[in-house]
């Protein structure tokens, strides 16, 4: 794209896509480590994940004072204007994509304190990865103004959303077999919840990917995962 | 011809121009410009110094007549009257088609004067009761009379530069046009006149087509409907001003707008 006349609107137009990568990135690490930490019963690393949380939200802070600064000395417009409205909403999404995988690590030491397997743990992790795939791809596609990697984002809700129920039948199931396991298969429904929300989160940024890299909006969709009452 | 637009045409045009061309001497000033101008909206011609937004905006009450190398070629109507057309009165178009311009111009002549000059010698008034009353509605059509009504008869020239742009636009008002040009009516003041020219535009919204030739894209998006984005005499796009300011269809008019351009 071509360079504005005023090179300090490029520079500041530079600087808020640099904090939504460095934003991105982090709430990838901590989805990706929230997992992990949940995997291997790792408190630490837990402990990592809610204290790096902080920076997540320092950057939202960051990003939300340089649009306001944007828009009231720039004046955007057209895909300048649409841009800085994206960030705006995107970080305000992203920062609630950490605050789940936050969630997530928080529930590490009240499960880990049974040395019990639990078999349900096993199927988190391929629902994190695919919620994590889609929160780097969704930013990514902001990164690169890219409509169709964000429509492909979107797309791929529905692979979180059939995981959750799967999930969820899964638990109650273990659950109603396992009645001395229910605190933490509570607490595991709940981890499941959480991904199937950063799932809906990424398909938030996405959507507001396509409005600023078209000006168009997508149709609203059905939210959320869709539970089927059991029989 | 890379003209496209959106929203070509509206419904009941006021004006229409169809494929209008303008010539200074050998050079080619506007190169087929069609576009409508409604009733019922602002309509905003933005564009960067020498586009033609200025020279287009004079071909609609014929003031590049004045100019001897000027020649116009196309079609442009005023209420489906080609206003080209031979059995065309001058005068009376451009009192039917006003205009104010970019420093404020009032004559060397009473506040009053200044008001009641052109419906003098349109014959608008029977008498001395008449012209008042002309010269009250339409100052206060242009958001004057509080300001000047102690006193009508101290010259217009003494006014504030916002004031005397304001006395122009009830100059133009005083005839009872139908359309009212602006070519940059605000360069010359500062902000606060400039919004109370602003929102004089918006209260005529309605009762006259407005046409506004601005350089302030910020003035075209607050105070137009429809915004035309002229490019080396081409119109590029025509559109809806919301749309043209958060998503123009044309690489053009998006360079412009943001600031990329040149």
């Amino acid at each position: 794209m071509a360079e504005h006349t005023i090179k300090a609107f490029d520079e500041e137009i530079d600087r808020l896509r640099g904090l939504i990568a460095e934003m991105g990135g982090r709430a990838e690490a901590a989805i990706e480590n929230a997992m992990l930490a949940l995997q291997r019963q790792d408190k630490k690393l837990a402990a990592e994940v809610v204290a790096d949380d902080k920076r997540i939200d320092a950057i939202e802070a960051e990003v939300e004072k340089l649009v306001i600064q944007v828009i009231a000395l720039r004046a955007p417009m057209a895909n300048d204007l649409r841009d800085v409205i994206a960030a705006l909403k995107i970080v305000s999404v992203v920062e609630r994509i950490g605050d789940y995988a936050k969630n997530i690590a928080k529930r590490v030491p009240l499960i880990a304190t049974n040395k019990r397997t639990l078999e349900p743990i096993a199927l988190l992790p391929s629902m994190g990865q695919v919620a994590g795939e889609m929160v780097h791809d969704a930013l990514n596609a902001f990164a690169a103004r890219d409509a169709d990697l964000a429509l492909a984002v979107i797309e791929r809700d529905t692979v979180v959303d059939d995981f959750y129920n799967s999930v969820f039948r899964t638990l109650v199931t273990f659950m109603v077999e396992n009645p001395k396991t229910i605190s933490e298969c509570a607490h595991l429904l709940f981890v499941a919840k959480n991904i199937e929300r950063i799932g809906d989160h990424a398909t938030n940024v996405a959507e507001m990917v396509y409005y600023a890299a078209t000006g168009q909006t997508l149709p609203e969709r059905e939210r959320g995962a869709d539970i089927q009452p059991e029989d | 011809m890379t003209q496209e637009q959106t929203n070509l045409t509206i419904d009941n045009p006021k004006m229409s121009a169809r494929d209008v061309k303008v010539f200074y001497g050998e050079k080619q000033a506007i190169k087929g410009v069609s576009i409508d101008v409604g009733m019922d909206h602002v309509t905003a011609f933005i564009g960067p110094s020498g586009c033609g937004k200025s020279t287009f905006l004079r071909t609609l009450n014929r003031m590049n007549d004045t100019v001897a190398s000027a020649r116009v070629e196309g079609e442009i109507t005023l209420d489906g009257e080609n206003i080209y057309a031979p059995s065309m009165d001058v005068v009376q178009l451009r009192a039917r088609v006003g205009m104010v311009f970019q420093k404020p111009n009032p004559f060397p002549k009473s506040i009053y004067e200044n008001i009641a000059y052109g419906p003098r010698i349109h014959g608008l008034a029977a008498g001395k009761a008449d012209m008042d009353v002309i010269v009250e509605k339409s100052l206060r059509r242009a958001g004057l009379w509080d300001e000047v009504k102690d006193r009508l008869h101290d010259s217009g020239t003494a006014l504030s530069g916002g004031q005397q742009q304001r006395l122009c636009i009830g100059r133009a008002i005083a005839v009872e046009p139908e359309v009212i040009l602006m070519d940059e009516p605000c360069s010359a003041l500062d902000p606060i006149a400039t919004a109370k020219i602003e929102e004089l535009i918006h209260e005529l919204r309605g009762r006259y087509a407005i046409v506004i030739v601005t350089h302030n894209m910020q003035q075209a998006a607050r105070v137009s409907q429809r915004t035309a984005f002229f490019h080396l005499g081409d119109l590029v796009e025509y559109g809806v001003t919301s749309d043209i300011f958060t998503n123009p269809r044309q690489e053009r008019t998006k360079d412009y707008i943001t600031g990329r351009y040149g």
